[in-house]
């Protein structure tokens, strides 16, 4: 089964599963979930199809990356600049 | 304008852990914490790596001191699209003292050999708050300093930067050579994703002895004790308005 998309999904879900490790809910809950997302689209065989679920998953990455940032800009703000008004 | 500019980025305990301190009050709990970028290191990395995209600077050094560990961070501001790194080995009890004073040494030493224009740093550590690095690292090599900004353009041998001070913003005009720190509203920093951690590894990162650059690390500084904050104390829930003045009036606040 040597579909040319395959890198790019295993090179997705290597990612996702890199992120996943600071998820504040825990690395197991993300991973589950990832797992299960994956599997739900394995019997996928389309490649056009295939790829806008690649896109979705790459869309994913950009939200987790924007909540990380979010996260830490906020708990810095909390800290050093709580006597500000926003 | 093509140049150098040398990013200081320092490992600490990282921001969502909970700080435990040692029983015997000599520092903090360090040994399996988890430890990452000082946030505000990144997001002078960031400023770097952003100048250079704009070419209007031509290599970011990142320097980082500390134990082998340190490594681990460099290549973090690799990934994040800094050119090459710096490890200056600092280890054991000299390690445990380093502090503003020593930093900025080398990063005033590493600054003149590498023949930077611009030196970019975090405005503070979060585990050690002393927001003085950059300040001594400017004094030490008799540069301008630009610090707080939150705003950085370079205009031909000068830098213009908006400086968040208290109740509003200053903005100044330095000329270059000059230190910057970063405060928090400078940019977004960039996430290190793992293509980019796995193409960083090829990217070199230079191991540099203090003595090498004649820095020397004694520092007169004795940790007396380090404690916990005060716990916040238990409020008490109070029945009628009546109680609540009477209460009130208990604590002396009316």
């Amino acid at each position: 089964m040597a579909n040319p998309l395959r890198s790019e999904v295993v090179q997705l879900y290597k990612n996702l599963l890199y992120l996943g490790r600071e998820y504040p809910k825990g690395a197991d809950y993300f991973r589950e979930r990832l797992r299960a997302a994956f599997a739900k689209n394995k019997d996928v065989q389309d490649p056009d199809k295939i790829k806008e679920l690649i896109g979705r998953g790459e869309f994913v990455v950009k939200e987790i990356e924007a909540l990380y940032y979010l996260r830490k800009y906020r708990a810095m703000k909390k800290r050093y600049y709580e006597n500000e008004e926003s | 304008m093509s140049s150098r500019v040398l990013v200081g980025v320092k490992r600490v305990i990282d921001y969502a852990v909970k700080i435990r301190v040692k029983p015997d009050r000599s520092g903090v709990v360090t040994d399996g914490v988890k430890h990452s970028m000082n946030p505000f290191c990144e997001i002078a990395v960031e400023e770097a790596v952003k100048l250079r995209e704009k070419k209007l600077i031509k290599e970011v050094v990142v320097v980082s001191c500390g134990p082998q560990q340190v490594m681990e961070t460099i290549r973090t501001a690799l990934a994040m699209g800094a050119d090459r790194g710096i490890h200056v080995e600092v280890t054991g009890k000299e390690y445990e003292t380093l502090g503003p004073l020593q930093v900025s040494k080398i990063m005033a030493a590493l600054a003149k050999k590498e023949e930077a224009k611009l030196v970019i740093l975090g405005k503070q550590a979060i585990d050690d708050d002393c927001n003085q690095t950059g300040q001594m690292t400017a004094a030490l090599l008799d540069w301008p300093q630009g610090t707080f900004a939150s705003e950085v353009t370079i205009d031909g041998d000068k830098i213009k930067i908006v400086r968040e001070i208290d109740g509003g913003l200053e903005t100044i005009q330095i000329n270059m050579p000059a230190v910057v720190t970063a405060d928090l509203r400078l940019n977004t920093p960039r996430y290190a994703t793992l293509p980019n951690i796995m193409k960083a590894k090829k990217k070199k990162i230079a191991n540099v002895k203090p003595a090498d650059l004649g820095v020397d690390l004694t520092s007169r500084i004795e940790t007396v004790s380090v404690d916990d904050p005060p716990q916040r104390l238990a409020g008490v829930k109070v029945e009628t308005v009546d109680d609540l003045v009477a209460k009130l009036k208990e604590a002396g606040n009316i």
